[in-house]
């Protein structure tokens, strides 16, 4: 049938990805991307898988192992996906200071005001410290300087601290 | 080097305004820098795991750093202890990702990309002798930490990617 994505959310605990992926195996689905994560004790999931069955089929495979596990469990079919010519140079975003509503909201409005898109995002909050790195890809049209004076006047005005840089992604 | 007794002080931890703003320099024949720069140390040395200490971490705004990497198992260079005001980076060799930690952020660390080789130069609080430094392997990174606390910024400033930050392990 082609590509589903499948969305993955319930409390952590051993076993869930073997649980999920063996209903997939079953189906013949070949999993490519996958980001897995624990967010306060949540496990959080999106997959895509390249399975020979329709969406029902897998919502309904799928259906007994949420249950028993307390997950939501969403599949929807994806387009293949089209590979870009060529990506801007990414770049990263750092915000952090005392947390209080609206920092990411705030970040990501003023990136999308400015067609800046975000690729990766992680947010933390440790204490009262909250922190946000974004990867950004900037349309060449826009000035990294211009995008990196406007954050930090946002920043100024949410009494936190921010940064754009380019993204060094050979680093690691 | 400090003779004075140094008295313990409490560590600013972030989002402490103190410790995003860039600190003012000092006259380093100041009984109080002096003064300072042993509190540092005492502060330092009483703190488990702590391989360096800036005057902004305890709430001073100025250009006063202590570092003591003795028996570090990621050393190379090791100049024992140094104790710097209003150091400046004469040289800097290419860069190299590590994970870093910091009192004034206790609970995460992050992978930051630090120049390999650095030599760094200052003033010795209270005698005013000239101290230049060349350092590699942990000692640069250290030192460059350290420095980054005197223009006002954290790891977190300089954490290399979206995945790049971690919860801490506990020392004890």
């Amino acid at each position: 049938m082609g590509e589903l994505a499948v969305a993955v959310l319930g409390p952590d605990r051993p076993g869930v990805i073997a649980a999920l992926t063996e209903v997939l195996l079953a189906e013949a689905g070949n999993l490519t991307d996958a980001s897995m994560t624990i967010l306060r004790g949540q496990f959080a999931m999106t997959l895509v898988v390249d399975v020979p069955v329709d969406v029902d089929r897998v919502e309904a495979d799928l259906a007994p192992v949420a249950d028993r596990l307390g997950l939501l469990v969403s599949v929807r079919e994806v387009a293949p996906a089209v590979e870009q010519p060529e990506r801007p140079q990414p770049y990263l975003v750092r915000v952090h200071g005392a947390d209080r509503p609206g920092i990411v909201h705030r970040v990501a409005a003023l990136l999308a005001a400015r067609d800046v898109n975000i690729t990766d995002l992680t947010t933390r909050l440790s204490g009262g410290l909250y922190i946000l790195i974004a990867e950004v890809e900037i349309p060449d049209a826009l000035d990294a300087d211009e995008l990196s004076a406007a954050l930090t006047a946002l920043a100024g005005d949410l009494g936190v601290h921010a940064t754009l840089e380019p993204s060094s992604a050979d680093l690691l | 080097m400090t003779h004075r007794p140094g008295r313990v002080l409490p560590v600013v931890t972030a989002p402490a305004a103190v410790l995003s703003s860039p600190a003012a320099a000092v006259d380093p024949r100041n009984p109080d820098i002096a003064q300072l720069a042993a509190d540092l140390v005492a502060t330092m040395r009483v703190s488990p795991g702590c391989v360096g200490l800036a005057a902004p971490q305890v709430g001073a705004g100025v250009q006063v750093f202590v570092l003591d990497i003795t028996g570090h198992r990621k050393a190379r260079s090791c100049h024992g202890l140094v104790v710097m005001a209003n150091p400046r980076i004469l040289d800097e060799g290419p860069a190299k990702p590590g994970r870093e930690g910091c009192m004034s952020v206790p609970d995460l660390t992050g992978d930051v990309a630090r120049a390999t080789t650095i030599t760094v130069a200052g003033t010795v609080p209270g005698t005013g002798e000239q101290r230049t430094v060349t350092a590699d392997a942990f000692e640069a990174r250290a030192l460059q930490h350290e420095l980054d606390h005197l223009d006002g910024l954290l790891f977190l400033d300089r954490v290399v990617g979206t995945h790049a930050l971690h919860a801490r392990k506990r020392y004890l």
